[in-house]
């Protein structure tokens, strides 16, 4: 333990020379055998297999008949079929499914971001009296799934007059996400420096004006966080559409996927290339944001 | 420090002003307030109360049965499979995925060729749809069509029809979970692991710590709020476990895949019945409390 401790203490002392000197010892020592490195990879990759089997079988599968996908359902296409996808993807449902699950999730996310953003700042910058409840009032959404109040909340969409609507998804779907929200950004807001916002109230400059100028500019990656991961719980939702819209029109992908699923059940490969198309939004955007969703998805997890 | 001078700044400027206090809260908080007051805890609460009536969901609650609901709720079958499938999830999750999270973000948190690649696609399945995920799964089970089929016939064995036995189904379902959630809880562990003072190892190899030495003294114990965490999701994600399931199977064959929300599901909603449906979310409520209070400690902690 003390020796520990006398080395986590030496390096700024003797940095240059000696830490890096150290430091090559360690690596060297961190070169791995062959039979570590074997072993290493080896379950990479039987693990990275396992995850992508299923998926490229399903996609590769889109692409056979149904006969092929019997005899062979894990090998390349006897013939590429390209009508399973291509018919999909001239069919009106499609599109709308997409359609109907991209003006919901774009609804959540402005939403979301606008009624989370100014109550957290609330909660940053303004003191008064029974703030630490309310707030308090905002983390039960924490820890409680959807599920626990679902009838309730059937009914009062429907009393509302907003079962099958847009709105009538949106709405509870935003609330259920306030309670995250607001405290992923009410931490960021506490972190920007005290002295801007001292001097800008001297300056005369008012809370509205400070947040619309100052702290919402400087938010941009908490904007994206929280934006990101209420546009994957949005985008994924399966429970609160299926109970709250009831016409195929107004269904985003998650339900279309099993209502198209029911009608072709017995025809795996377009059920195949339905769900390759569906899932290939989500896969492509994540290609090409990996880096911000994973950090969002895990951050708002970490910090919540 | 800095609050009393806002404060006191915010005082001089007035509140009368635009821009001074009053209107911030009287603008930026309703909003927030409203939606959630009316969304969850409005619902919330009537769950308790429509629990205590037999309703369809039409006119007002009238009948009342006290807590006949929970009675008969507790006598079901179906939900007493319900309530050991959720804790076999948890179990699952907790032993098998879990450490298997662990044990990948220590093999790629290290600086080797690939790492990156196989952080993405371990992570992949988490960012699909937990339906998209039980559909594909539902083809690689199929007996006729999917990767089961395929070996059984490879074999030389009549194909099982894994998702249709009973026995099988839920160790399937099972399966499914640590194949879409494990890249998470990985992730989760990786950023737990990059925020380990790299020091402590270096000093540990020079005195001579064995690899598991160097893990069970250095890496556990600093990891020990993340694996918290990652319990933490793994127990409420597991309590609400619905989307994947009915892709799968629905809940059946007979009841053996049931989860409290697809139970919820078929015998509360889609009968409308609101009193008994109601129950089931106070019972879900409930123990989300319990387990709420049992971690509250942690993230005071994490604060």
């Amino acid at each position: 333990m003390t020796e520990q401790t006398l080395v986590v203490a030496t390096p700024e002392a003797t940095k240059p020379v000696a830490a890096q000197r150290r430091r090559r010892e360690v690596f060297s020592k961190h070169r791995m055998s062959f039979v570590t490195w074997l072993y290493l990879y080896a379950s990479l990759l039987i693990i990275a297999a396992v995850v992508l089997l299923p998926l490229l079988t399903t996609a590769i599968g889109g692409f056979k008949t149904l006969g092929d996908l019997r005899v062979n359902p894990f090998g390349l296409p006897a013939q590429w079929v390209w009508s399973n996808y291509l018919d999909i993807l001239g069919s009106t449902r499609y599109w709308q499914m997409l359609a109907n699950s991209l003006i919901i999730a774009v609804l959540t996310v402005v939403l979301t971001l606008a009624v989370a953003a100014m109550a957290a700042f609330t909660f940053a910058h303004v003191k008064f009296f029974g703030s630490g409840f309310l707030l308090n009032y905002f983390l039960i959404g924490l820890m409680f799934p959807v599920a626990t109040a679902i009838l309730p909340l059937f009914i009062r969409i429907r009393d509302l007059g907003l079962l099958d609507t847009y709105w009538g998804v949106v709405l509870p779907q935003v609330a259920f996400g306030l309670g995250m929200s607001i405290m992923l950004f009410r931490k960021f807001f506490q972190n920007v420096p005290h002295e801007l916002f001292d001097a800008a109230l001297v300056d005369g400059c008012g809370y509205i004006r400070y947040f619309w100028h100052i702290t919402l500019p400087l938010s941009r990656p908490i904007l994206a966080t929280v934006g990101i991961v209420a546009f994957v719980n949005s985008w994924n939702s399966y429970l609160l559409p299926l109970i709250l819209l009831n016409s195929e029109g107004n269904y985003p992908w998650p339900l279309g996927i099993m209502v198209y699923q029911g009608e072709y059940s017995t025809d795996w490969q377009l059920v195949l290339a339905f769900i390759t198309l569906t899932i290939l939004p989500t896969i492509i955007v994540f290609f090409a944001a990996q880096k911000h969703i994973v950090a969002g998805l895990t951050a708002g997890a970490v910090k919540g | 420090m800095s609050q009393t001078m806002i404060a006191r700044a915010a005082g001089r400027g007035g509140s009368n002003r635009i821009g001074g206090t009053l209107p911030v809260l009287v603008l930026f908080l309703p909003p927030a307030l409203l939606v959630f007051t009316l969304f969850v805890i409005l619902p919330m609460g009537e769950a308790a109360w429509y629990s205590l009536y037999d309703w369809n969901g039409y006119g007002l609650p009238e009948k009342f049965v006290g807590l006949k609901n929970f009675e008969v709720l507790f006598r079901n079958g179906a939900f007493r499979q319900a309530l050991t499938n959720n804790a076999l999830i948890i179990v699952v999750s907790l032993a098998i995925q879990l450490p298997l999270a662990l044990w990948l973000a220590t093999m790629v948190s290290h600086r080797i060729p690939g790492a990156v690649s196989f952080r993405l696609i371990f992570f992949m399945p988490y960012v699909l749809a937990d339906v998209a995920a039980g559909l594909i799964w539902r083809f690689v089970y199929d007996g006729d069509y999917g990767l089961f089929a395929a070996i059984a016939s490879f074999v030389g064995v009549a194909s099982p029809y894994v998702l249709a036995d009973k026995n099988l189904a839920i160790y399937a379902v099972l399966g499914v979970i640590v194949w879409k959630y494990f890249g998470f809880h990985m992730m989760l562990f990786i950023a737990g692991l990059q925020s380990i003072d790299k020091s402590y190892y270096e000093a540990a190899e020079m005195d001579g710590a064995t690899r598991w030495q160097r893990f069970r003294n250095i890496t556990l114990p600093l990891l020990a709020p993340t694996i918290r965490l990652s319990v933490f999701f793994s127990v409420i994600g597991s309590l609400q476990l619905f989307d994947m399931i009915m892709p799968l199977t629905g809940g059946g064959p007979s009841n053996s895949t049931q989860t409290m929300v697809t139970f919820l599901y078929s015998y509360g909603i889609t009968r409308m019945k609101v009193g008994f449906g109601s129950a089931v979310g106070v019972v879900l409520f409930v123990i989300c409390v319990t387990l709420a209070f049992g971690y509250k400690r942690i993230f005071m902690r994490n604060d």
